[in-house]
């Protein structure tokens, strides 16, 4: 019957989570999404942009508040029977043994024990784990845990495999060996899979591993680019047009910085509906002074800056974002490059910088403006967190709210712009001034 | 026996070892004991010997066996309660609403007060047999396991890990599947521990239910608890000293026996990623995992479970993808407004009994009652925290030590301290002393060990790096106590603090009142109130007297102890 070789589509997807107070936090938008069989695909994003969100909605986990997902065609009620999946934390089970957790999915099925014995000690051994079957997970490196996750999702010959960030729990040695082992898997036809679809914030992941790339933007989620991967495998990552192709992505992701109003949607965008990524004075310094020594002389390209730091683009985006929303620095088409108040902050003393801060919290960043108003026009100078945050979530999702409040806490109270109590969850002008 | 089992011909070299024969002697042993005394629970209440006790120190064994052997039945009572209510108040956010405040009230309510009233109940149920009785003295062992169990599970099931959970939905596993393979298992290591604990409390409680009189009528169901009751009567202290030695025995072997197994057993249950250190075995769990006979049986046991928890069972055919809900308002509404309508008519009922019995200086006399016991347990808590944590402290901060200690006091907490009464009653009356004072510290005498095993355990888990720091900078004397080590152990003394003063409202009901043979000591309180009416059998002054400590003990917990722990946790913990 398998006339389309399309395994599975995804069509006008849209998921959005209920608020009691104002509209509805939209997390994706319109996604489209078509898997075809004998393909290595990629969702590519920073972290809020509905990548797991969709890989989720996809694996029937989670229902979308509209849009269809088809699975060969037919619509899809729940968790599909040739679907499996991996997770980001592994999601081992620490009382079962590496063999128990591998039959975990086929006992499930009611599959009759010898067959189940039969096929978890082939995929243990397919994925390099003989040897471990009587292990239980605590007794195993990250590495081998994943290999046990991928092991259990591969027992079940899912027609389609999903991936959550599978490596980004692991150091880099091992995520390198896992992934090669696993193209080499693919590329001898021993996975007994036909697509795999994977989340990743590793640009070079994708590039390395997928067949095409589907490039997330963030607030509300969307395919913002699709991009196909030319290159026969084995990959490799110092050939010129490899690299080209990392820092094209890079560019297509700083392209649109989150922090310029949307047009797209229809709420007009309030100065609280800015969503703040936790970032610290001290990466924030650290990097601009980076970026004015050696050998950057303030330009950088993120690629090479992310490779020398060892940062991922998720660490080092948000990074750049805060450091361009503060004007210290300015990001374009996957270059960074300090403006004069970033070069004359790197140039004060402590004192100077907290006076530089502060002016550029104020100028720019109106939650703290807000904050310090409402301070100074209170007869006691306090006023309650939970106020801020409750405003905050009218406009994102919980844990964003709090991270943004957690943030402006962090840099309101390095420029002295007010204090906070941590206990009573109050900000004041205690010790200001 | 053993010898002709097929398994052991199969692997014909390796004979028989001395552990089979321990086992079988153990087994077989096991089995006699509960067929002699199931025969002893259906004779009827007026037979010769039904419940009747003798002094003699050779009827202790069996006296032992039967005491213990209603511990194991409250305990499959309590696990079968927790698997039901626990569940329930977990899985379903409207029950959950009204269970859990239930079981909290609960755990704060002294039974011990409605022991005459459960009796009658169970009396009832089974008109003149033992069977009656033998229920009532269970019930009441069931009363003091069962709401810590349930929370423990109720507490478990509602923080099993987000992704293992979107794992067995992603591998299809049931809802009945689910349970068995994840949140069973994530809950063992906290239900065992809290089984452990609940069981330390239950000793006290089967003692003191054995030996029940209601109105003119006093029936002794043959136990340890009977026995002490009758020395205590004919005032035989050496009969008192066997007794002793006999519940020694008992607790110890409950212990080594079956917890000790139990608890390393569960470590694999523990969920961590990371290996941490391994105790050794406990040689009962040697035992079980060398002797073959029991290993066989063990692994039977094991595979039969396991099927049964991975049966397919599922009440919808396709699991369901999830799906962000919004509450439903209308059935919110209609629960709400049954509910409601149940409360004012239970407030109405109450309100009509007491009013009919009760005058408003009762309730005067009772909360003044209250308030001396209250003093005495402010007291106690103040005292034994002075003597118990620095010792926990000095035992906690080296590790032999503790390692020692540790098993003793936990020991010692689950020792029924109502077994040791007599001797203090005996030195009061024999010096003339004030019951007033002298029998206040009967209350905290079961319950101080759980200040200091927790205390030991803060201690033992104080990090070492902070210490080391401390030492650096020559902090030392009261600076140490004040700044380092109290701020410390905060989380892990509030914790065994919240046990020991609840217990110690508790045993006030066993402890404000002490008898022997026909001198009898009365200490003004709370606890001598309910006792007193109980014995009276005032119904609306038992309730009364209760109703007014449970809330005591409530509002103790909530404005003192809750507050504290919290605090602790904020602040006082890393990370």
């Amino acid at each position: 019957m398998d006339i389309d070789p399309c395994l599975l589509e995804v069509r006008g997807c849209r998921q959005s989570y209920h608020k009691e107070a104002s509209a509805d936090l939209v997390v994706l938008e319109d996604v489209e999404l078509k898997l075809r069989e004998g393909e290595i695909v990629a969702l590519l994003g920073r972290s809020g942009s509905g990548k797991s969100t969709l890989l989720r909605i996809v694996s029937g986990l989670l229902k979308p508040t509209a849009g269809d997902v088809l699975w060969r065609g037919t619509k899809l009620t729940g968790p599909a029977d040739g679907v499996a999946m991996v997770f980001q934390s592994f999601a081992l089970f620490p009382w079962l043994t590496v063999q128990g957790n591998v039959e975990l999915g086929l006992e499930a099925r009611g599959v009759s024990r010898m067959e189940r014995e039969k096929r978890a000690e082939q995929a243990i051994d397919l994925i390099g784990l003989g040897g471990f079957e009587s292990a239980y997970p605590k007794e195993l490196s990250g590495g081998m845990r994943q290999r046990v996750g991928l092991a259990r999702a591969l027992v079940v010959h899912p027609e389609l495999l999903l991936m959550d960030e599978p490596f980004s729990a692991l150091d880099v040695l091992t995520a390198e060996t896992l992934r090669t082992d696993l193209i080499d898997l693919w590329v001898d036809g021993k996975l007994p899979v036909k697509s795999v679809l994977m989340v990743t914030h590793n640009i070079e992941e994708a590039v390395l591993m997928c067949d095409r790339i589907l490039v997330f933007s963030s607030n509300p989620g969307r395919v913002a680019s699709e991009l196909t991967v030319p290159f026969p495998h084995p990959r490799n990552r110092l050939d010129p047009a490899f690299r080209q192709m990392v820092d094209d992505i890079y560019a297509l992701m700083t392209r649109r910085p989150v922090l310029a109003p949307k047009t797209a949607t229809e709420t007009p965008v309030s100065p609280l509906a800015i969503s703040l990524q936790r970032v610290g004075i001290n990466l924030m310094s650290g990097l601009m002074e980076t970026m004015a020594g050696e050998p950057y002389h303030g330009r950088a390209d993120l690629p090479a800056l992310a490779g020398s730091l060892q940062y991922e683009v998720d660490e080092l985006l948000p990074l750049g974002e805060a450091l361009q929303m503060l004007r210290f620095a300015v990001v374009e088409e996957g270059d960074i490059m300090l403006t004069d108040s970033g070069r004359h902050f790197v140039d004060a003393d402590t004192d100077e910088r907290k006076r530089l801060f502060a002016e550029a919290l104020r100028a720019h960043v109106p939650l703290v403006t807000m904050i310090r108003q409402v301070l100074d026009e209170r007869w006691n100078h306090r006023a309650s967190a939970v106020r801020f945050r409750d405003e905050l979530e009218d406009h994102m999702s919980p844990e964003y709210a709090d991270d943004t409040l957690r943030t402006v806490i962090g840099w309101g109270r390095y420029a002295e712009i007010f204090s906070y109590d941590e206990e009573a969850e109050q900000f004041s002008l205690e010790d200001i001034e | 026996m053993s010898f002709s089992l097929p398994a052991s011909l199969a692997s014909g070299r390796r004979l028989p070892n001395l552990w089979d024969i321990a086992a079988m002697i153990c087994v077989f042993g096991a089995l006699i004991a509960v067929a002699h005394v199931a025969r002893g629970t259906m004779v009827p209440i007026d037979a010769p010997g039904a419940t009747e006790i003798s002094l003699d120190p050779w009827n202790l064994p069996e006296y032992a066996v039967r005491t213990t052997l209603r511990m194991f039945a409250a305990l499959v009572a309590s696990l079968l309660f927790t698997f039901t209510y626990g569940t329930a108040a977990a899985k379903s956010r409207r029950a959950g609403l009204v269970l859990v405040p239930i079981l909290d009230i609960l755990q704060s309510v002294p039974i011990l007060g409605f022991l005459t009233f459960t009796v009658v109940f169970f009396m009832n149920l089974f008109p003149g047999q033992v069977l009656g009785l033998e229920l009532a003295s269970i019930f009441a062992i069931f009363t003091s396991q069962a709401w810590n169990m349930a929370f423990s599970l109720y507490q478990s099931l509602k923080t099993v890990p987000a992704d293992l959970h979107e794992a067995t939905v992603a591998f299809h596993l049931t809802g009945w599947q689910r349970f068995w393979r994840l949140e069973v298992p994530f809950a063992v290591p906290g239900l065992v521990w809290n089984t452990m604990m609940s069981m330390s409390g239950g000793w006290f409680f089967v003692v003191a239910s054995e030996a029940v009189s209601v109105g003119d009528n006093t029936w002794k169901l043959p136990g340890i608890g009977s026995y002490v009751a009758l020395a205590l009567e004919q005032r035989d202290i050496a009969a008192v000293a066997w007794a002793i030695a006999a519940m020694l025995a008992v607790i110890l072997a409950y212990d080594q026996l079956l917890f000790r197994p139990l608890v390393a057993w569960s470590a694999r249950f523990k969920f961590e990623t990371t290996a941490g250190a391994t105790a050794d075995d406990p040689w009962m769990l040697r035992l079980l995992r060398r002797t073959r006979v029991l290993q066989l049986t063990g692994d039977f046991v094991g595979r039969t479970a396991t099927s049964f928890g991975g049966l397919r069972l599922s009440f919808s055919r396709k699991p369901r993808q999830a799906v962000e809900t919004k509450p439903n308002r209308a059935v919110d509404i209609v629960c709400g407004v049954l509910l409601t309508a149940v409360l004012i008519w239970i407030a109405w009922v109450v309100v009509a009994f007491a009013s009919a019995q009760l005058a408003w200086s009762d309730l005067l006399e009772a909360v003044g009652l209250g308030l001396i016991t209250l003093l005495r347990v402010v007291v106690l808590m103040v005292v034994a925290s002075l003597i118990w944590v620095p010792i926990g402290v000095w035992l906690g901060l080296r590790p032999v030590w503790a390692r020692r200690a540790q098993p003793v006091a936990q020991f010692l907490a689950a020792f029924p301290a109502n077994l040791l009464f007599p001797p203090f009653v005996l030195i009061i009356v024999h010096f003339h002393l004030s019951a007033d004072i002298w029998l206040t510290p009967l209350m905290v005498l079961g319950t101080q060990w759980y200040i200091l095993f927790n205390v030991i355990a803060g201690a033992a888990a104080f990090p070492g790096d902070l210490r080391e720091a401390a030492a650096n900078f020559r902090v030392g004397g009261f600076l140490w106590w004040r700044k380092v080590m109290l701020p410390g152990i905060l989380t892990y003394y509030v914790t065994g603090a919240i046990t020991a003063s609840g217990g110690s409202w508790n045993a006030a009901i066993v402890a404000e009142v002490a008898s022997w043979g026909d001198t009898k000591l009365v200490a003004h309180g709370l606890g001598a109130y309910i006792a007193g009416a109980t014995d009276r059998g005032d119904m609306a002054r038992v309730v009364l007297g209760v109703v007014v400590m449970s809330t005591f003990v409530l509002l103790f917990n909530r404005l003192l102890w809750r507050p504290l722990y919290a605090f602790a946790q904020r602040r006082l913990t890393l990370g």
